[in-house]
């Protein structure tokens, strides 16, 4: 271990709070350098020195001071949980506001009543078409009658004649 | 600390008693003053008081608690400093952390210091003296005899890092005290009783 090296182990080794290992060679090297043991033996000395320094006691009427401005401290009640914070009281108060003007805006229905008035259209078609897919009803049917016989048409008897003409 | 998260008042008179000496200690010999010491004393307890609910005794209490004391004393010595460059604009700024280490003469010491002051007063006046970390460094490891993973949680750094910190802050005790540390033949007999 290097004089350097020694350094940042030297505090630890003297307040008897380095590793085994560290103390073990931070010993090896003040045994071999004189430089470096007179440095640590100072240090040792120096502990005692800043010993000298006398504690102080705070003074008598540190506590009372203190437990006034403790008791000056605003205490947590329960009714608090209750009280709503500003930025919430203000965000609930417009979501209200915004849900009773939406509420009250007029309401455009057409659309829903065409659509409803298709939708009964469908259900009497749909409601009927049992009677429609019935043949025998349909052939029995008075009313096919009264529908006019399909005529045969013209150019028919033309094209007969000339077929005659021709034979003959 | 959890009885007085618990809502416990009776526990944190307890923790006020047991730890307003060493608070007290500690802030004086960061700012030199009864008054302020006391005051910010006061206040390290009504934050620790105010925080109770949101404790987690995920770290130890005297980190928490030497943590909140720590910023609040550097606050106040810069604001302290402040005013005081206030009043000499143009003396030259000083970076406490990277200026090099003035080393007075022992008898410059003696005759500027040790005439006029006690060793306390001294040894007070050349811890404070230390740049900010140094000075939190040696008054936590000396005086409250904290261990280095604590310290290192405490200034926000690596034990590796506090080690190194500790070395320089000592080294420079070891020269400033050096009169002390070096003493005349007749304050021999008393340190070889003591032992770090």
């Amino acid at each position: 271990m290097k004089c350097e090296d020694v350094s940042k182990e030297l505090i630890p080794y003297l307040d008897r709070r380095a590793n085994s290992a560290d103390r073990h060679e931070v010993e090896e090297h003040l045994a071999a350098c004189s430089a470096c043991h007179a440095r640590a033996e100072e240090l040792r000395k120096l502990w005692t020195v800043l010993d000298e320094v006398p504690v102080i006691e705070p003074s008598f009427g540190f506590d009372a001071r203190m437990r006034a401005r403790i008791a000056e401290e605003p205490q947590p009640r329960w009714f608090r949980w209750f009280v709503p914070q500003p930025r919430l009281a203000l965000s609930i108060a417009l979501l209200l506001a915004v849900s009773v003007w939406m509420s009250r805006l007029p309401q455009d229905n057409s659309g829903l009543a065409g659509s409803a008035q298709s939708e009964h259209e469908q259900f009497q078609v749909i409601k009927n078409l049992d009677v429609l897919e019935n043949y025998d009803v349909l052939s029995k049917f008075d009313a096919l009658d009264e529908v006019p016989a399909e005529q045969p048409a013209q150019p028919d008897k033309k094209n007969d004649q000339q077929q005659q003409d021709d034979g003959g | 600390m959890l009885d007085v998260k618990a809502g416990d008042d009776e526990s944190f008179n307890l923790l006020l008693q047991k730890y307003r000496t060493p608070l007290v200690n500690f802030l004086y010999r960061m700012v030199r003053d009864t008054a302020t010491a006391e005051d910010l004393a006061q206040e390290v307890f009504l934050r620790v008081y105010r925080a109770r609910k949101q404790y987690s005794p995920s770290a130890k209490f005297t980190t928490w608690l030497f943590r909140i004391a720590t910023n609040l004393a550097l606050n106040s010595v810069r604001d302290n400093r402040h005013r005081q460059m206030e009043v000499s604009l143009d003396a030259p700024p000083v970076d406490e952390d990277v200026a090099p280490l003035q080393l007075p003469t022992r008898e410059m010491r003696i005759d500027e210091h040790m005439v006029e002051r006690d060793r306390a007063d001294f040894i007070r006046g050349v811890i404070s003296a230390l740049p900010e970390k140094q000075r939190v460094a040696v008054l936590l490891h000396k005086y409250e005899e904290m261990d280095y993973g604590e310290i290192a949680r405490i200034l926000d750094c690596s034990e590796s890092a506090l080690k190194s910190l500790l070395f320089r802050a000592y080294e420079t005790l070891r020269v400033q005290l050096a009169p002390l540390v070096s003493p005349p033949a007749r304050h021999a007999g008393k340190e070889a009783h003591h032992e770090m």
